[in-house]
């Protein structure tokens, strides 16, 4: 099955992540046809849910594919990439596909764009825009050659309308005694939580240093994100010295958010930080520092300690 | 583990200090610049593997122009063993990066590559990867613990992932880029800072590593994003909670 445009599919074993096909509009403003790209084991239902976006869907289902690891996972996509002729890898960025994607680009000898939140045509060439330096800074950027490996950020991209074109489900031959065997998944430590994935929330509560402890963290911080019914985020400062997991970190270095509204509570407003916040549509901080950085960028700001006005603005949700 | 591993190589980037605000322009520029954080991170880690016996030489590698070398001191100073420069004027991109440095690999031989997961001017997060794909070694990522096991013979590494935690096994030789946890560097001392005026660095022509390597991605310009602007100062969480529900209509 030939396609110009393949799209890596994330998922976590059970379903598609929805940012994953927000690849699918970057794919249609590049033109041309495109096919969804899904590996694991045991795919069967996954590969039908993503019928109906005018795409064929082409499935690498083998047991030896049931952990991403990345030797495999590029090999077998840089396969799937020169059978198909394709010019383009796409995904969605994340630490999944940020981890495959290089490795696949440099076994197709491809340049590769981290980040895309634009795509434009002038006279005829293709080029691209992407934060640099924190997102300081916008690059346009011109690729040379006939293949590129982009991510995307997918809050740049919307995501697709539906198409009603057939989606045909193609099997891809994978044979497992020929791909590379040097990394081995041993565990992965997840929480379970009743709360909204960070990067799809439409609320999402912050917390900083002054947080102080993890019970102060998720009194506070957990507390008003229960009264909205929002995800939590933190600053590295408040990852780095343990009041919240990893995969909270929001920033350069961490999640891009673009929520309807994020509340920044004890947050200074660090470039670094607002790289991953600049595009939420409602920013409020609450700071005791009234020349915080975070007020020269927060939509509304209010001036005072945390301690005091959390519980305040928690009482206040639940009495409105 | 009783046989310490012969030679780890950890390649550092100079880049604008990110805790500096960046002159008008365009070009990212900062008055100063240091060894790219995460790539610190991954000088500190070679180190405390040496000294805790498990590794025997530390090589650090970069690649740029003569202008670096302050951050090649500075590589020195906290104790990585020799340094090489790459001298390369050029711009280049992760692609580019990558294939030099499987040419310096393939020279130096080490059992681990130590590298940083981004550096913070271009935040491409790519070049360990590509790297790992050229020379068809294991790769873990974004790593906050690293391990030896079997004498060496492979490592197992904690991964942050945007899920949480993920462990793996690589074999050695193995590719390993390092997130912000893993450690917290150490700070340069003057009298080490002193020493490392002494030691020699190995400056390599790029030509010299024999092969054409031509960056494929080209910055034609760049622009400062439109920032966003202060809004509204509120007194009170009343106030705030009114202007949610009626003027931004989120509540
Ligand atoms: C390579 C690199 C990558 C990085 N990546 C990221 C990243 O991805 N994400 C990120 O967030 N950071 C990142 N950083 C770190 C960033 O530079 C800042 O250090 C960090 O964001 C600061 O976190 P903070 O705002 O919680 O802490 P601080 O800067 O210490 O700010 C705390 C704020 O809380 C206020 N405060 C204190 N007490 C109270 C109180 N009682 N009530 C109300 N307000 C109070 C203070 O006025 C202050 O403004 C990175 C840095 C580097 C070098
Ligand atoms: N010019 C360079 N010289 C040496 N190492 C580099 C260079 N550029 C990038 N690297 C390494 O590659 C990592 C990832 O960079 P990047 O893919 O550009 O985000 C960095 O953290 C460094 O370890």
């Amino acid at each position: 099955m030939a396609a110009q445009t393949l799209i890596l599919i994330e998922h976590d074993r059970r379903q598609v992540k929805r940012p994953s096909l927000h690849a699918v509009t970057a794919a249609r403003q590049l033109g041309g046809d495109y096919a969804f790209l899904l590996l694991g084991s045991g795919m069967e239902d996954m590969a039908r849910s993503l019928t109906g976006y005018g795409a064929a869907v082409l499935v690498a289902d083998d047991a030896a594919l049931a952990e991403p690891l990345a030797d495999r996972y590029a090999a077998v996509i840089a396969d799937a990439f020169r059978k198909a002729s394709a010019r383009t890898l796409l995904a969605t960025s994340s630490t999944f596909s940020k981890d495959i994607l290089p490795r696949a680009a440099a076994l197709l000898e491809a340049p590769m764009l981290t980040d895309v939140v634009a795509i434009e045509e002038k006279e005829g060439a293709l080029s691209y825009r992407r934060p640099v330096s924190a997102g300081s800074m916008l690059a346009t950027v011109q690729l040379k050659g006939d293949k590129r490996v982009l991510t995307i950020r997918a809050a740049a991209f919307a995501a697709p309308e539906g198409d009603a074109t057939s989606s045909p489900v193609e099997n891809l031959a994978v044979d497992a005694s020929s791909l590379p065997n040097g990394m081995q998944f041993v565990s992965r430590e997840e929480r379970a939580s009743d709360r909204p994935d960070l990067t799809e929330a439409r609320v999402v509560i912050g917390g900083g240093r002054p947080l102080k402890d993890k019970e102060t963290f998720d009194r506070l911080v957990g507390g008003l994100a229960d009264s909205l019914g929002a995800a939590i985020g933190a600053t590295r400062a408040a990852v780095d010295t343990g009041l919240a997991p990893n995969d909270y970190q929001i920033g350069q270095t961490g999640k891009v958010i673009a929520p309807e509204l994020y509340i920044a509570l004890g947050i200074s407003g660090a470039i670094q930080h607002l790289a991953g916040i600049k595009d939420s549509r409602v920013i409020v901080a609450i700071n005791k520092d009234p020349d915080a950085p975070i007020f020269q960028m927060a939509t509304y700001g209010l001036v005072g300690d945390l301690h005091q006005l959390v519980p305040q603005l928690i009482e206040a949700i639940g009495r409105s | 583990m009783t046989q310490p591993i012969a030679k780890i190589l950890v390649a550092f980037k100079s880049v604008p200090d990110p805790y500096e605000e960046a002159a008008p322009g365009g070009s990212g520029a900062t008055a100063k610049s240091v060894i790219n954080p995460f790539d610190e991170i991954a000088i500190e880690e070679a180190l405390r593997i040496r000294e805790r016996g498990e590794a025997t030489e530390i090589v650090g590698l970069t690649i740029g122009p003569v202008t670096v070398d302050e951050q090649v001191r500075a590589a020195l100073a906290m104790g990585v063993d020799r340094a090489i420069r790459i001298d390369d004027p050029r711009a280049l991109d992760p692609y580019a990066v990558a294939r030099i440095l499987r040419a310096a690999v393939e020279k130096e031989a080490p059992q681990v590559v130590l590298m940083g997961k981004q550096a913070v001017d271009d935040d491409s997060n790519q070049a360990g990867q590509m790297l790992a794909g050229l020379l068809g070694w294991p790769q873990a990522t974004f790593v906050s613990k690293i391990e030896f096991l079997d004498n060496g013979a492979r490592a197992r590494c904690t991964r942050e992932t945007d899920a949480g935690l993920e462990v793996l096994e690589v074999n050695l030789p193995a590719i390993i880029t390092t997130d912000l946890r893993l450690n917290e560097p150490r700070y340069v001392s003057l009298p080490g800072l002193m020493k490392a005026r002494k030691k020699p660095i190995e400056v390599v022509n790029y030509e010299l590593l024999g092969m054409q390597v031509e960056p494929l991605t080209t910055i034609i310009s760049t622009v400062r994003p439109p920032k966003r602007t202060a809004g509204t100062r509120v007194e009170t969480v009343e106030e705030l909670v009114a202007k949610l529900k009626e003027e931004a209509k989120v509540l």
